[in-house]
């Protein structure tokens, strides 16, 4: 058992506030949902019919956060025995809760199936992406993005911190990241699933996230005679 | 007044390291007593004290024992860089501790030099676990095996290794025997089999063996052979084409391995080697098949023959016909923990209900742990569980799809997990999902008095919902929360309970930054990271919410290793008066002990 302090400062009284502690089934306070709708339904201890879940689920207690985009969502709660599941899919981070360790097992499991296109659907995949000279590295989840121009864009707000003092605001360019790399002094190279030091860029956007596995921003200087296998590695299919 | 020895003696009795704890506030001389007795030391949490006053309080410690980042970091919601490092701790143990024989670290940042010097400085050193660590190479793990002539125990569990080469294994020198445990599952290299194999062969202590995918089917026989002692295989890839001999030799192998408790590994199946391992079925406590994509005919078959089963970890795949035959074939089972195979697709073609879990519950009357993930509940089924298994310790159910309702009567699943924690008098871990509201808050703080870790997302109504678990949950150590929307009041109401709890994480909510500014002020013991990645982070006015706020009690202060998106907040004196000005001042009076809103934008004191 540690000590507690003694010098210390009383617990804010809640009672003066408008927050009361019901037991269950008393009266509460109208509360408010996160989008600031009221809904009375919440608060009665009457049970819930099932046109007020209905209008909840539409308010918004089935939409995710703002991360997602869920346009389009058609949430079946209905009673038959069918799971309720989104159309789309779009991720919200870390959930399901499952670790790292069991999605990249999945995802590399997945990636096997040539014959079954919808095998990766869904699975994220998430690589290391280190900048010479920097404190830290990053992990970016390549299945959120879908060209190498939303990669750029979210890169480039990542590691601007760590090269602000030499380039400060970025161009109007398309490539905000080969902007900041532009006439400057890093590339952006990745490792694939060969091992091979490769220039981000030169393969289609689609084999990229397949076959990468770690991406690193690195010294031009460092960078010399990293030739573009480009033809070979689209001849062989990888 | 007991002399030296006898205290000593009966502390010697002490290992838990709650009742040493204990033991030392006794009276001084008790604390003395016991300082220079403890022999392990475990800390929960490695910025709430500094590895000097470790080291002067405790001068004779054998084992050190570290976790570094929150929970939610298995999940990536602690972004990269956050911190987590050992080297200062490994820096100051080797210096104090010439003698220290055992590591372990959870979700730390463990680097090549580290490892190194773990190598060089411990004469006697045995074990070393890492869990979910990172930041390290095979290049460290040469070292280890190169240097540490007494290890027992190389565990490496779900770490992420930069793999350089296989070859680290190969530095274990031919000198080397006293290996007793070997866990490699994690990595992806491959290792020198011959290496491997002789080193197996020197080593009649070996009780753990879990191999990465890369060691093939064909080989694990050769192994095993090797190893009859070993209580605990984890096989490589258990995939090949079907060759009779390579079966047969396998199936022998097993049959061989009388002391074989627990089997796990199973990468890649090919479903028809699944039957070499029938004849170890009957020995086994553990079995872990979360990782062998093989559907419920053959998953049934195995766990049907699994009467001493403790432990089971395996995939949705084994669908509710195959629990109801663990409920019926694992009368001993005290662990069940089913993942999902494809948890992102949007069809659902497995057959795993809610049932499954029910099964399990009413058959297996030992059973205490559960993980489970599904995409449907109801409240009737977890009533059921609840009363089927009042036994239950840790109960953690993750329904996929987040907010789903009770599917057949969608209501809120308030009620029957309000019945868990009613009926389970003894549960110190839950974590829930679906659509709750407030209500089942209010459950929890009423009744889960033992409960010592809670996690909860998408869950809740308003502040009252956290009021009620910060309030109620007087074992209440470990507190996780994301996108819920839960508040400055609630938070700011119990500040002192934070001090009595390791740790609060919660993300995507409605914490103000007025309010972790205020917090971090008014706890000198608490330090309130607020870590945010927005670009705008420092224009944002204070009653903004913050990304993810970390707090945590401390001994040590603030720390001084945190990247940019880490703020600690309120150590600085200066803050009180900021120049950002404050639009809605929330005043705390100490005087008073009320919390009331103002509107004022400067105090003089308080």
């Amino acid at each position: 058992m540690d000590p507690i302090p003694k010098t210390h400062n009383q617990d804010l009284n809640l009672k003066a506030t408008e927050l009361r502690l019901g037991l269950p089934g008393s009266e509460s306070p109208e509360r408010t949902t996160i989008g600031g709708a009221k809904n009375p339904n919440l608060v009665s201890g009457a049970k819930r019919g099932f046109s007020d879940t209905i209008n909840f689920v539409k308010n918004g207690a089935f939409l995710a956060e703002n991360k997602n985009n869920t346009s389009g969502k058609d949430t079946a709660v209905s009673s038959s025995p069918k799971v309720p599941v989104a159309a789309s899919k779009a991720q919200v981070v870390g959930w399901p809760p499952i670790r790292s360790f069991r999605k990249n097992s999945m995802a590399a499991k997945n990636t096997k199936n040539e014959d079954d296109p919808n095998a990766e659907i869904g699975s994220c995949v998430y690589v290391k992406v280190s900048m010479d000279g920097a404190p830290y590295l990053r992990k970016v989840d390549l299945k959120i993005y879908s060209s190498y121009q939303d990669l750029s864009l979210a890169l480039e707000k990542m590691f601007s911190s760590f090269t602000l003092g030499q380039y400060g605001t970025h161009g109007s360019s398309e490539n905000p990241l080969m902007n900041l790399l532009n006439g400057s002094e890093y590339v952006l190279t990745y490792e694939d699933k060969d091992g091979d030091l490769m220039l981000v860029g030169d393969v289609p956007w689609d084999m990229f996230t397949g076959t990468c596995k770690r991406m690193r921003i690195m010294k031009s200087s460092d960078a010399i005679g990293l030739a573009p296998r480009v033809a070979d590695k689209c001849k062989s299919g990888n | 007044m007991f002399p030296e020895e006898v205290l000593e003696h009966v502390f010697s009795f002490l290992n838990s390291h709650t009742d040493r704890n204990t033991a030392s506030l006794v009276c001084k001389s008790w604390y003395e007593m016991e300082r220079w007795c403890r022999k392990r030391v475990f800390i929960g949490n490695c910025y709430a004290v500094n590895p000097r006053v470790v080291i002067r309080r405790f001068p004779e410690v054998k084992s050190v024992e570290l976790k570094g980042k929150p929970h939610f970091a298995d999940f990536n919601l602690v972004p990269e860089g956050w911190g987590g490092y050992v080297y200062p701790w490994i820096v100051e143990i080797a210096r104090a501790y010439p003698w220290l024989e055992e590591i372990r670290l959870k979700r730390m940042v463990v680097t090549d030099e580290c490892l190194e010097i773990v190598a060089k400085s411990f004469r006697n050193f045995r074990v070393l676990v890492l869990e979910s660590c990172e930041g390290f190479s095979t290049d460290g793990l040469a070292a280890v095996a190169a240097n540490c002539r007494n290890l027992r125990v190389l565990d490496l569990r779900e770490c992420e290794v930069e793999e350089l080469s296989g070859h680290w294994l190969s530095h274990f020198p031919d000198s080397f025997t006293s290996l007793e445990s070997l866990n490699m599952a994690c990595l992806g290299s491959e290792v020198s089999f011959s290496a491997l194999e002789r080193l197996v062969a020197r080593s009649p202590n070996l009780k753990t063996l879990r191999l990465n995918r890369t060691v093939p089917i064909e080989k694990l026989s050769t192994l095993l052979q090797r190893a009859p002692q070993l209580v605990d295989f984890g096989t490589g890839a258990y995939s090949a084409e079907i060759r009779q001999d390579v079966y047969s030799r396998l199936a022998d192998a097993f049959s061989r391995s009388k002391n074989l408790k627990s089997l796990s590994g199973f990468w890649d199946v090919t479903p028809a080697y699944l039957p070499a391992i029938y004849s170890v079925c009957s020995q086994l406590t553990s079995l872990n098949l979360s990782y062998a994509a093989t559907r419920s005919p053959d998953l049934t078959k195995i766990v049907s023959q699994c009467y001493n089963l403790q432990r089971l970890v395996v995939l949705d795949y084994i669908e509710d016909t195959g629990l109801n035959t663990v409920s019926m074939s694992c009368k001993d089972l005290r662990e069940l923990v089913v993942f999902p195979s494809d948890p992102f697709v949007g069809e659902v073609d497995v057959l795993l209900t809610e049932q499954g879990l029910v099964s399990v519950s009413q058959g297996c009357s030992k059973l205490q742990s559960v993980l489970y993930f599904c995409h449907q509940m109801s409240n009737s089924a977890l009533i059921s569980i609840s009363k089927n298994r009042p036994n239950l310790t840790c109960f953690r159910l993750c329904i996929i799809e987040p907010r789903v309702p009770d599917y057949v009567t969608h209501e809120p699943l308030d009620v029957g997990f309000g019945s868990i924690v009613e009926n389970c008098k003894q549960l110190t871990r839950l974590s829930m999902s679906g659509l709750l509201t407030d209500r089942v808050f209010e459950y929890i703080g009423t009744h889960a008095k033992n409960l010592d870790m809670l996690s909860i997302a998408f869950a809740g109504d308003s502040d009252l919902g956290l009021h009620h678990v910060l309030s109620g949950c007087d074992s209440l150590r470990k507190l996780e929360i994301r996108d819920c929307p839960f508040g400055d009041k609630a938070l700011l109401a119990n500040a002192s309970k934070l001090e009595k709890m390791r740790s609060l994480w919660m993300s995507s909510c409605l914490v103000s930054f007025g309010a972790c500014k205020l917090l971090g002020q008014k706890m000198p013991g608490l330090n309130v990271e607020v870590i945010d990645e927005r670009e705008n982070v420092n224009s944002l006015p204070e009653y903004v919410p913050v990304e993810k706020v970390y707090i945590y009690r401390t001994v040590s202060g603030q720390r001084f290793d945190t990247p940019d998106f880490v703020r600690i907040m309120g150590k600085d004196k200066d803050d009180l008066f900021s120049d950002k000005g404050l639009k809605v001042a929330v005043l705390f009076c100490s005087n008073f002990g009320t919390f009331r809103p103002c509107c004022c934008t400067r105090s003089r004191s308080l």
